[in-house]
């Protein structure tokens, strides 16, 4: 039987003490966080940094993140994903959720692995989903890599973005003291507005 | 042909509905760029009972310190459904809200009402085989906020699921029936006029427990998700 959708609304400014408790210092328990990544998780460890602007270039302190990726094989933790030849690894999930309320940036912070490419002829990219007081509905984009040039260059789903926008996806590397950081600001609006996935 | 069934646009808001004063300048101001999912888009976190602790599905007992929280005892029920009527078993779903007056635990949450130290507003479970959950909570109560003039949210309760992918992800926000503020309330009218009853529980003797509680019915449909595992 076919069924209608159950219509999205705002995740409004109260989700802290239920969806990132911890974070929040609220007494709940928080299943996923900001650290995607164990001792034994294997591959390049990075820090994903970044802002959520608003159409007034304000940085939003009350949006929640959530990351998606491949482990350093290119392989999703999912069993719609059975590609025995690239291993799964048993300490590495792929997922993690930040709030934009307790930096005083009001920056997001992730500590993950830069994934491996999927398939050939892609390059390595996070799925990052935006929510926020002020959204409606929940935004997908994702997150490549600027070190990635000559693959970036010919990733289909790149292509299929206008080339004066592709930038907006591009994570910056930066060399830390504290280890290798991205740095990737989300614009919801405006001059450089991120560019936003349907699929 | 491994697909994800489209998100129906014709069923959710806006992201810019100028009534909800704060979606004018969050809101996605320009088209989506359209991509034909992948691996990526066909897969997603799955957290099950492992992140959901013994008390989680009955917040009125999940945040208790020395005796029972304040207010109406309620029962919130459904099936979590893809769009094809298939049930969504063993996926977590997640509930926040307000106590019997009106004010969240969160510390931005200034409403001059008081907070209830045995109530924390937040609980989780994961759906059975047949798609089900089930939650004991107290009724929230209206709170008012700052979009407009004597501006009030109605009684409701926040929602997030996850179905099997990133694409079936869902936060949404569920009413109670016949409540006033409904017609007032932006964010619940953001929604089109014919999917916004989809949001509105309905009540139910059946799932109502004599001398304890009454229920409410709540049923959340997914987008639905035809995916033939990629082995190679």
């Amino acid at each position: 039987m076919a069924m209608k959708q159950t219509p999205s609304q705002t995740v409004g400014p109260y989700f802290a003490y239920g969806l990132t408790a911890q974070q929040y210092h609220y007494p709940h328990s928080q299943y996923a966080g900001g650290c995607l990544v164990s001792e034994r998780t294997k591959g390049e460890r990075i820090r994903i940094v970044g802002r959520v602007l608003d159409g007034n270039g304000d940085a939003v302190d009350d949006a929640m993140i959530e990351i998606w990726q491949a482990n350093a094989a290119g392989r999703f933790d999912h069993p719609n994903d059975a590609r025995e030849a690239r291993p799964l690894d048993p300490a590495f999930k792929g997922f993690g959720r930040f709030g934009t309320g307790t930096m005083p940036d009001n920056s997001f912070r992730f500590e993950t692995i830069k994934p491996g490419a999927i398939r050939d002829g892609v390059a390595p990219f996070i799925s990052v989903t935006v929510f926020g007081r002020g959204m409606m509905n929940h935004a997908y984009t994702r997150l490549y890599f600027s070190d990635e040039g000559d693959a970036n260059a010919s990733d289909p789903v790149l292509e299929r973005v206008p080339a004066d926008r592709r930038d907006t996806l591009i994570a910056t590397r930066n060399e830390t003291a504290t280890g290798v950081e991205y740095r990737f600001d989300i614009r919801m609006q405006g001059d450089g507005e991120t560019v936003f996935f349907d699929f | 042909m491994s697909q994800n069934t489209p998100r129906d646009w014709a069923s959710h808001p806006r992201y810019i509905s100028p009534d909800y004063k704060s979606s004018r300048l969050r809101g996605v101001s320009r088209n989506l760029v359209e991509i034909d999912p992948e691996l990526a888009e066909l897969t997603g976190p799955a957290f099950g009972e492992e992140v959901v602790g013994p008390l989680d599905y009955d917040l009125t007992r999940n945040g208790r310190v020395n005796g029972e929280p304040l207010g109406e005892r309620i029962i919130v029920t459904g099936r979590v459904l893809g769009e094809n009527g298939d049930p969504v078993p063993n996926t977590l779903v997640e509930v926040w809200q307000a106590n019997a007056a009106g004010r969240y635990v969160h510390i931005r949450d200034q409403h001059d009402a008081p907070l209830d130290p045995n109530f924390l507003g937040a609980g989780r479970c994961v759906t059975d085989d047949n798609g089900e959950y089930r939650f004991i909570t107290i009724k929230p109560g209206a709170y008012p906020w700052g979009n407009h003039p004597n501006a009030w949210r109605p009684n409701h309760i926040h929602f997030s699921l996850y179905g099997p992918t990133i694409a079936t992800r869902l936060v949404t926000q569920m009413y109670f029936p016949g409540d006033p503020l409904l017609e007032l309330d932006p964010i619940y009218q953001s929604v089109p006029a014919e999917s916004r009853e989809r949001l509105v529980s309905r009540f139910s003797i059946d799932v109502t427990e004599e001398s304890y509680a009454l229920g409410y019915v709540f049923d959340i449909v997914l987008r639905g998700v035809n995916a033939t595992p990629v082995e190679a």
